[in-house]
């Protein structure tokens, strides 16, 4: 029977199965944060066990972190306590962490990918929802919740459901100026927030080839915030090349094995899927969002839709959604005055996606108005940047790098937008109060924020290329 | 439901057979994680008092004080079921929604759409999650618009939930695992452990496990 490339990695992993629709399913590699973890640790504990597979384990605080003045003690006292909880539980279960000022530090989905720990045809999971960042290396990878961080911990097992199949596939070629963050909110504008719900995601055709790994992660990385529980694209050459020599990829002997599996890991041709979609990749435009959810995106320079455009059932949650941002339907965005723009996360906070915004904003000036929190997605983005000079760059056009963490993605660090401020953020949440309470995010890629950073309002950077 | 105990520390699961209550609506689409517990609520290293943030800043003014106008905070409004509107609990993975609404004294949370993990978080902590069409949801929300003290009833052996005064009825899905579990009050964790020769005898034949570098503590 034909298989796609989800089909063939779950029936690989299957340990048991529980019934028609339920396995238990082998985890080849969990990535655990201090956020999700702490009560995990108690569960296995308080059951009389240690972490069944702890160098299969690995550990790094992120969600907490200040982003500068990182060599001195955390200020506040509860991140302390969990980055603190975090190291003490990683010593009494021999499991590597990777903690603040280690060469290895940085956001979780970051450091899996440039460490070489993510690779094709495994099992990835970890307690955060944007764990399908890694499916972008042909693996099955999903954010848990911390009951089963504690099933992992204590059997490197999950109980699960096998959720639906869908394909994507966007064929052709990008326009200038639009990058990968704009290819996945224009997806999820068309699918909606809900519209992946109970499937996982393949992405697929030329657009997505063309991509390298960096991009592709983006994708992956906001299959969440179509519902989906994951998304994957299938491993090429792209991949093979962006792993090897990385610090855990297989070496010698093992590389040639790992390779040659690598290379059998496609959906067959003709294989049947629940759901297709397919679209235009010379549809897609620098997309912006403006409304509270990933799914209420435009192209920059259209307008928000008007209210007859909406479904009646769903107009007070629309109503809310633009009360919140305080914004009209039927507007048009574009001018619209921003004073807060956040490069950085999982979703963009990777090598790339600071020379993207450095080298746009290269010779130019940040707009007075604007307050930029510019930070790199780990330690080794961040030394990187230096070794490019990206930092450099960045500061004669007035931004500073800070340090790595997740920073104003979720803001439970002290990296918050002010009440009542508009800020386009290159994160991949717009929920309401997401970066600080009474903040308004706008998503967009690097290069349009680079774009709103030296103008101080919303722009289609096409005009400015 | 106010002044509900929390639930003690180490509790793995409660068990769930039926429940009749009254509701609290909240008629609101589109309720991600983030709404049910904000992110600076997630500092606790320990699974406590997540109820008193549940829905934090849109159950609070700034000052601290109640916002009278939200469902929770209307005292015309009680009992051990949420009723959300489509597309609850997306987002973030975090079960500290899950627990905050556990802990607040939410048993059964009811809409039309789940966010998958959100559902799953739920079933893990004894949450029952029942999913109804939009129509009958409709019908929920305007029976308690009705009557602010209409019951309703949570089958889960016959996976019925009931509009109790007009005995109408809709059936939901539970995974019949899933339902054993809650039925039992297992966990899932119980069960996997008690296959362990089987995962290590997996491992020996995974592709995957012949060739994976293992990072070792330093
Ligand atoms: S960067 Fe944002 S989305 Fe990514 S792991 Fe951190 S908080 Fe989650």
């Amino acid at each position: 029977m034909k298989k796609t490339l989800f089909e063939k990695l779950w029936s690989a992993h299957v340990v048991d199965s529980v019934n028609d629709t339920t396995d238990i399913v082998y985890i080849d590699r969990h990535f655990i944060h201090e956020v999700t973890s702490p009560v995990a640790f108690s569960g296995v504990e308080d059951r009389g066990l240690k972490v069944f597979r702890p160098n299969q384990t690995v550990a790094t605080p992120d969600h907490n972190v200040p982003t500068i003045d990182q060599h001195l003690p955390i200020q506040e006292e509860l991140s302390r306590n969990q980055v603190d909880a975090l190291t003490r539980n990683c010593q009494n279960h021999n499991v590597n962490l990777y903690g603040l000022g280690h060469p290895f530090h940085g956001v979780v989905h970051i450091i899996g990918p440039e460490l070489g720990l993510t690779q094709p045809g495994m099992t990835i999971v970890c307690g955060d929802s944007h764990t399908s960042t890694h499916g972008a290396f042909g693996s099955i990878a999903f954010g848990i919740g911390t009951s089963q961080v504690e099933s992992v911990f204590s059997t490197q097992c999950l109980l699960l459901a096998k959720p639906k199949t869908m394909k994507i596939e966007i064929n052709g070629t990008l326009d200038k100026g639009v990058e990968a963050k704009d290819i996945i909110l224009y997806i999820i504008s068309k699918i909606s927030s809900s519209g992946g719900t109970g499937y996982f995601v393949e992405y697929c055709g030329s657009a997505i080839e063309s991509l390298s790994m960096e991009e592709r992660m983006t994708i992956c990385n906001m299959s969440i915030e179509m519902g989906a529980r994951g998304g994957m694209i299938a491993p090429d050459q792209t991949t093979y090349d962006y792993i090897q020599g990385k610090e855990y990829s297989p070496k010698g002997e093992d590389w040639d094995n790992a390779l040659a599996y690598w290379k059998t890991l496609k959906s067959d041709e003709g294989a049947e899927f629940d759901a297709v979609l397919e679209f235009d990749a010379a549809d897609i435009a620098p997309m912006i969002t403006y409304g509270t959810n990933p799914g209420m995106g435009i192209k920059v320079n259209t307008t928000i839709p008007s209210l007859e455009d909406i479904d009646a059932d769903t107009r007070p949650t629309f109503q809310k959604s633009l009360d919140y941002m305080g914004f009209e339907a039927g507007q048009e965005l574009l001018g619209k005055q921003v004073n807060w723009v956040f490069l950085g996360s999982c979703t963009n906070g990777r090598i790339e996606d600071l020379r993207t915004f450095s080298e746009f904003v290269k010779g130019k000036k940040k707009a007075d108005n604007i307050n930029a929190l510019i930070v790199p997605g780990s330690k080794k983005v961040e030394q990187q940047a230096i070794a490019e000079g990206i930092d450099k760059i960045l500061e004669e056009a007035g931004f500073v790098m800070r340090e790595p963490g997740c920073s104003s993605c979720l803001a439970m660090n002290e990296d918050k937008i002010p009440p009542g401020e508009y800020s386009v953020s290159t994160s991949n949440r717009n929920f309401e109060g997401r970066q600080g309470p009474g903040a308004r995010t706008l998503l967009a890629s690097p290069l349009t924020a680079a774009a709103v950073a030296v103008s101080g309002k919303i722009v289609d950077v096409r005009e400015l290329l | 439901m106010r002044g509900f105990t929390s639930p003690p520390q180490n509790i793995k699961m409660d068990k769930f057979t039926t429940l009749v209550s009254r509701a609290v609506p909240l008629p609101i689409e589109d309720v991600d994680t983030d709404q049910i517990i904000p992110a600076r609520f997630l500092k606790a290293t320990k699974r406590e008092g997540f109820g008193d943030n549940l829905f934090r800043d849109w159950r609070y003014n700034a000052d601290g004080s109640l916002k009278e106008d939200f469902p929770l905070n209307n005292a015309k409004y009680s009992g051990s079921i949420l009723i959300g509107g489509k597309n609850f609990g997306s987002g973030s993975s975090r079960e500290h929604a899950g627990w905050s609404i556990y802990d607040y004294g939410f048993r059964v949370v009811v809409s039309s759409f789940f966010a998958d993990i959100f559902k799953g978080n739920c079933l893990n902590l004894g949450i029952l999650p029942v999913q109804v069409s939009e129509e009958f949801l409709q019908k929920i929300f305007a029976e308690i618009e009705n009557n602010n003290e209409a019951e309703f009833k949570v089958d889960l052996e016959n996976q019925t939930f009931t509009i109790v005064s007009s005995n109408d009825v809709s059936e939901f899905d539970i995974n019949p695992y899933k339902k054993t579990c809650l039925l039992n009050g297992y966990d899932d964790i119980d069960y996997i452990l008690s296959i362990k020769d089987k995962i290590e005898a997996y491992e020996t034949t995974s592709k995957v496990q012949s060739y994976l570098e293992k990072p070792v503590v330093e």
